[in-house]
């Protein structure tokens, strides 16, 4: 499969990932060269095969539907790059 | 105390008082102190904690109190959380992390009296086959400190390899801990995927994904997987089936039907030493009564380009958590929100992790979704039915776990398609959801280690180990 740079921005947009310009010809160049390695799954006629989604062997594992485990503030706080005592901080949204 | 004692060893000397947990430690942390400058299998060393917690065992061991594991000592690869502690999965985008909450496995541990010793380098988010790609420097192999360990959780197998450790937990994506097991010339075992919780474990690809154990003796490996397998309310995902005493029947009683597969043996990627060692072993099995049988498996080729579509779209989806707002890096060039994602990504994840983070998002996108993801999906429903068919007439489907031994350091590290077959072997169990282990049987004539892998059905570990067992016995 053929990538072109405006492709790789558009994937990279949706990954969230800045990529700099050095960079595109070698992103590029590993993305198609994966891409068509994988190809090779079209030699294989899979019509009426039902995709696989679930690997699980538990149907509706479910719990009782109670309050537990709560992650105290503190805790839940304490890895963030910025936060004040109640919430995580992000630069502004909306200028 | 001898290099690698069985845990059943340890245990005596504990209750005849000939040894004490606190011992244990220190033999230990000596290997550690003499070797891990050099390997770099561990990140973290819990020297003083791991001391002080086996003077807490070793109390219980007098009072007739202590756990199942007392006396076992344990590291775990820096994907598992163990609670305030750090834990970076190979990456610097986690730097500074501390667990907020111990991995059910971790927990499981602990309960009985393990001692957590450190924490394993691994690649970078579980991605990668040579423990090349972790942020803190690669592994180096125990047997030869220019060859890889094997990867992702070559910091885990380096561990026991070099008796750092009794035990260690690793993770297997697609052969994560077999194919170290295999370089490192240890037991390694995948269990059936769900088989163990994976609450704490820093996901890479959920329907893959699965922790497993490295140890020099089966018996070891077995009662760590008795005491962390099983149901638990933090994971919907993991197996409710009762969990075997599999310590207890390691023996086996009677002959085996084994398949080995002709796309294996006649693959062009397969080393010559390393056929030669697997084929000598499966003469041996059949001197011995067993019964093993050729089979073509035509789908065999299929299974790794399955595993990279499959699981860079999980990854994708699952290594989104990491944007720079709750934990880890941010980058400090952002000057609005968006900046803040795509900078603290791109500066915070390694080149590996990035492009299947990229390859993920491409297969998952609306022009490419049925072409490749949905098209995996079916594909992986054919292999995992074929590779069940095979295991409803063979006990085990038996392999080599990896085309060839540890490779030297940088020899794959320009061509990652090149360093993607190292799993060519590894990833059909991993694509079937099938339990799978590494047993090594031989040396090349560099004297680096092979292993062979069996592969059974879902929840047949016990025979797994069983049978793991008799091969390193006989």
């Amino acid at each position: 499969m053929k990538i072109d740079k405006d492709t790789l921005h558009k994937i990279a947009h949706l990954a969230r990932v800045e990529i700099k310009p050095e960079k595109e010809e070698g992103y590029i160049k590993d993305l198609e060269e994966v891409l068509t390695w994988v190809e090779k799954l079209n030699e294989l006629d899979t019509d009426g095969v039902e995709p696989l989604t679930n690997m699980s062997f538990e149907e509706n594992a479910l719990r009782p539907d109670e309050r537990s485990h709560q992650l105290e503030h503190e805790r839940a706080l304490k890895n963030a790059p910025k936060a004040d005592d109640d919430y995580f901080r992000v630069p502004k949204v909306l200028d | 105390m001898r290099s690698h004692s069985s845990f059943a060893e340890i245990s005596r000397q504990l209750t005849d008082g000939s040894l004490t947990c606190v011992q244990v430690v220190e033999h230990y942390l000596q290997n550690i102190r003499a070797k891990n400058s050099e390997l770099n299998a561990l990140l973290s060393v819990y020297d003083e904690e791991a001391l002080e917690r086996a003077a807490l065992v070793d109390g219980k061991l007098q009072a007739g109190s202590a756990g199942k594991l007392a006396g076992m000592v344990v590291s775990i690869k820096d994907v598992l959380c163990y609670q305030d502690h750090p834990l970076q999965c190979g990456s610097e985008i986690l730097n500074g992390f501390e667990s907020q909450f111990n991995a059910t496995a971790v927990q499981r541990l602990l309960d009985e009296d393990a001692i957590i010793i450190g924490r394993n380098n691994c690649d970078e988010f579980a991605m990668g086959s040579s423990n090349e790609n972790s942020a803190f420097g690669p592994v180096r192999n125990a047997d030869n400190p220019n060859r890889v360990p094997g990867g992702s959780s070559g910091g885990s197998a380096v561990a026991v390899q070099a008796d750092m450790c009794a035990v260690s937990l690793g993770t297997d994506t697609g052969g994560s801990v077999r194919q170290p097991a295999s370089f490192c010339g240890i037991l390694g075992l995948k269990p059936t995927y769900s088989r163990i919780s994976r609450h704490g474990l820093a996901a890479y690809a959920s329907t893959f994904d699965t922790i497993g154990v490295f140890a020099h003796h089966v018996a070891d490996m077995a009662l760590v997987m008795e005491v962390i397998a099983g149901e638990d309310a933090n994971d919907s995902t993991v197996s409710r089936q009762v969990v075997p005493a599999y310590s207890q029947q390691l023996e086996v009683s009677s002959k085996k039907k084994i398949a080995y597969i002709k796309e294996t043996i006649d693959n062009d990627a397969l080393n010559g030493d390393v056929k030669e060692a697997f084929l000598s072993k499966i003469e041996a099995l059949k001197a011995d009564g067993h019964t093993v049988e050729e089979v073509s498996f035509p789908l065999m080729e299929y299974a790794l380009p399955t595993y990279y579509i499959l699981t860079t779209a999980e990854a994708s989806s699952n290594l989104s958590r990491y944007d720079g707002v709750r934990f880890g890096h941010r980058s400090t060039e952002a000057k609005n929100l968006e900046e803040m994602y795509k900078k603290s990504r791109a500066e915070g994840f390694g080149e590996e992790v990035l492009k299947r983070i990229l390859l993920g998002t491409a297969v998952l996108s609306a022009s490419y979704h049925d072409a490749y993801y949905l098209k995996a999906q079916k594909v992986r429903r054919m292999i995992q039915s074929a590779l069940n068919e095979l295991l409803e007439n063979y006990d085990f489907v038996a392999m080599p776990t990896a085309p060839t031994t540890a490779f030297e350091l940088g020899a794959k590290t320009e061509n990652s398609m090149e360093m993607y077959l190292a799993d060519l072997f590894t990833v059909q169990a991993s694509v079937a959801g099938v339990p799978a282990i590494s047993v090594p049987v031989g040396r090349d004539q560099d004297g680096m280690s092979i292993g062979l892998q069996l592969i059974t059905k879902a929840f047949d570990e016990a025979k797994l180990l069983a049978f793991s067992n008799y091969l390193l016995e006989n």
